[in-house]
């Protein structure tokens, strides 16, 4: 089977996200970027496909600072090819990304293009869906299981309340995961310093970037919580005595 | 959705039509919140697959030419919106929690800890909402409003298809029903600590339940999962550990009669919610609680 997994990089919400002096977007200057974990997810089912039944699995992420670190890492699990898309990528939506990999996408001729669920960053609607349209082809989002056939896969799809159902999409196709059948696999540094030596990155232009079909943003911002939950300070016995005495005022001591 | 529709008609004007699509399901139109209702009826659309929703929407919209489409930002609206907005040319604002009096979008992103404001693009445009900026019962009606069925043109060469729903596992223990959770979330980071959490439970009369990493990870069954793609909760009290309170994980708590987030954060969107909450490490605290709870219980 062949696969094409496409990652993005997001903001790392660990950090201190901050509003840049436009004061309509984020401040990506000292943000740490990191793999969108769903898209992590999507590469993990990718090469547990291969696995199981063979194939070829390229791996593509836009130019963002780190790209090549998570390149060399898919390798290191298991990946055959390697693509960066050369551009000017910060502030891009996912209509002007769908849209940049779409030619690439299509030369490569794959059964499957898998991409995470969702992004935390997504203003103009998730990846997946908009890639899928701008490459004619099917879309289930939201998978949490992948087993292929022949001209098809059979996908286990998620609903609200922990509903699931089978589908059977017909190939070539796009699918949003939401969960790798096992979590995204560890590789050691050293796997990847390895890789780094022997496999190369191909860099393809992505062009001019069209993000029409997003939303323009006026303003951004940090919300001030209407409400603010009670602080419980002191030392660590201090706030177990505090805890001790809710938990006997709610009624579950 | 129909309550942010119907307080969006005050400000930009307009009617709220409901979309409706299904197979022999014109009954689910009763209580809706809407000026009109319009029922699209073929039997592809008995169970929902974006290929032939979205095809029916298409020309829906093309044939409307609705100021606005409002989708749920679901497994069902959010793989319908993207394609829908390439399909037709639409602008797309995507997780939008509010309109704000002056009809501009409020859009919920980065765990909730970030909100982006702009423009509704004009004339025509999709937004997928996120729950929590409207109460559901703003949207319910007591009158069933006028209901107009629409046979939906030939459904054919779909590529997309239900072959059995998968109802969610019973599990040992119904968390819906638990008066204590004792609630794990990404900070509890490895495995081995959630033993920490089934102690304190044990030790309370309480029950375990995760936010969706730790399940992802398979530390929790996903009976134990409480979140947007598992149960919502409404225990007396809610222990967080560990967890940020992103949005597709508060919707699931909010009716929670208290709850107490432990996060070391003090920026995690859940000490907006909250009753109580501590910076404590949950690593620090939970050894002596147990221990103090276990003295107070004799």
């Amino acid at each position: 089977m062949n696969i094409v997994v496409l990652v993005k990089l997001v903001p790392d919400l660990v950090e201190e996200l901050n509003i840049n002096p436009s004061g309509a977007a984020l401040d990506m200057s000292w943000l740490r970027l990191i793999i969108n974990e769903f898209d992590d997810h999507a590469e993990e089912q990718a090469i547990l496909l291969k696995e199981r039944g063979g194939g070829q699995v390229t791996v593509i992420v836009p130019e963002f600072e780190g790209a090549d670190e998570v390149l060399f890492t898919a390798a290191a699990r298991g990946a055959d090819k390697l693509i960066k898309l050369g551009g000017d990528f910060i502030g891009a939506n996912n209509h002007a990304l769908a849209r940049a990999c779409t030619d690439v996408i299509k030369e490569l001729n794959p059964d499957l293009v898998l991409t995470g669920v969702q992004a935390n960053n997504d203003l103009d609607g998730p990846l997946g869906p908009t890639l899928a349209e701008c490459l004619a082809m099917p879309f289930v989002g939201y998978v949490s299981g992948v087993a292929a056939g022949a001209g098809k896969v059979t996908v286990i799809k998620e609903y609200p309340g922990g509903l699931k159902a089978e589908m059977e999409v017909k190939t070539p196709t796009v699918l949003g995961i939401q969960a790798a059948e096992q979590p995204p696999r560890y590789v050691a540094v050293s796997k990847v310093r390895m890789v780094m030596k022997t496999v190369t990155i191909e860099t393809r232009d992505a062009g001019t970037l069209d993000g029409s079909g997003g939303p323009v943003v006026g303003r951004m911002f940090q919300p001030e919580a209407a409400t603010h939950a009670e602080m419980i300070t002191g030392s660590v016995d201090e706030v177990v005595d505090k805890l001790v005495s809710i938990f006997k005022e709610a009624g579950v001591l | 959705m129909l309550a942010a529709g119907r307080e969006l008609s005050k400000t930009i004007g307009g009617q709220v039509v409901a979309v409706l699509l299904g197979s022999k399901a014109e009954g689910l139109a009763g209580n809706l919140a809407a000026d009109q209702v319009l029922y699209i009826d073929h039997p592809a659309l008995a169970d929902f697959t974006s290929d032939a929703y979205q095809k029916v929407l298409a020309g829906l919209i093309s044939e409307k030419q609705p100021r606005l489409l409002l989708l749920g930002s679901t497994s069902i609206g959010s793989d319908m919106a993207g394609e829908l907005s390439i399909r037709l040319g639409l602008p797309l604002v995507s997780s939008c929690r509010t309109f704000t009096a002056d009809g501009k979008f409020v859009c919920q992103i980065c765990g909730g800890k970030i909100y982006a404001e702009g423009e509704l693009p004009a004339p025509n445009a999709l937004v997928t909402m996120v729950p929590g900026g409207y109460k559901p019962e703003m949207g319910q009606a007591v009158k069933s409003p006028a209901v107009t069925r629409i046979e939906a043109a030939a459904l054919d060469a779909l590529r997309v298809s239900i072959v059995k729903y998968i109802e969610p596992e019973a599990g040992d223990v119904d968390i819906a029903k638990e008066p204590l959770l004792i609630a794990v979330g990404r900070g509890i980071q490895q495995q081995d600590n959630i033993q920490l959490a089934e102690d304190l439970a044990q030790a309370m009369g309480g029950v375990v339940c995760g936010s969706r990493p730790v399940i992802d990870q398979g530390w929790l069954s996903t009976s134990r999962l409480v979140g947007k793609s598992g149960k919502c909760v409404k225990p007396k009290v809610y222990l967080a550990l560990g967890i940020s309170g992103a949005p597709e994980h508060a919707e699931a708590i909010t009716d929670s009669n208290m709850i107490i987030a432990v996060n070391t954060d003090p920026k995690a969107p859940i000490f907006e919610f909250a009753k109580y909450g501590t910076e404590t490490d949950l690593f620090d605290l939970i050894d002596p609680l147990i221990a103090k709870v276990k003295t107070v219980k004799g």
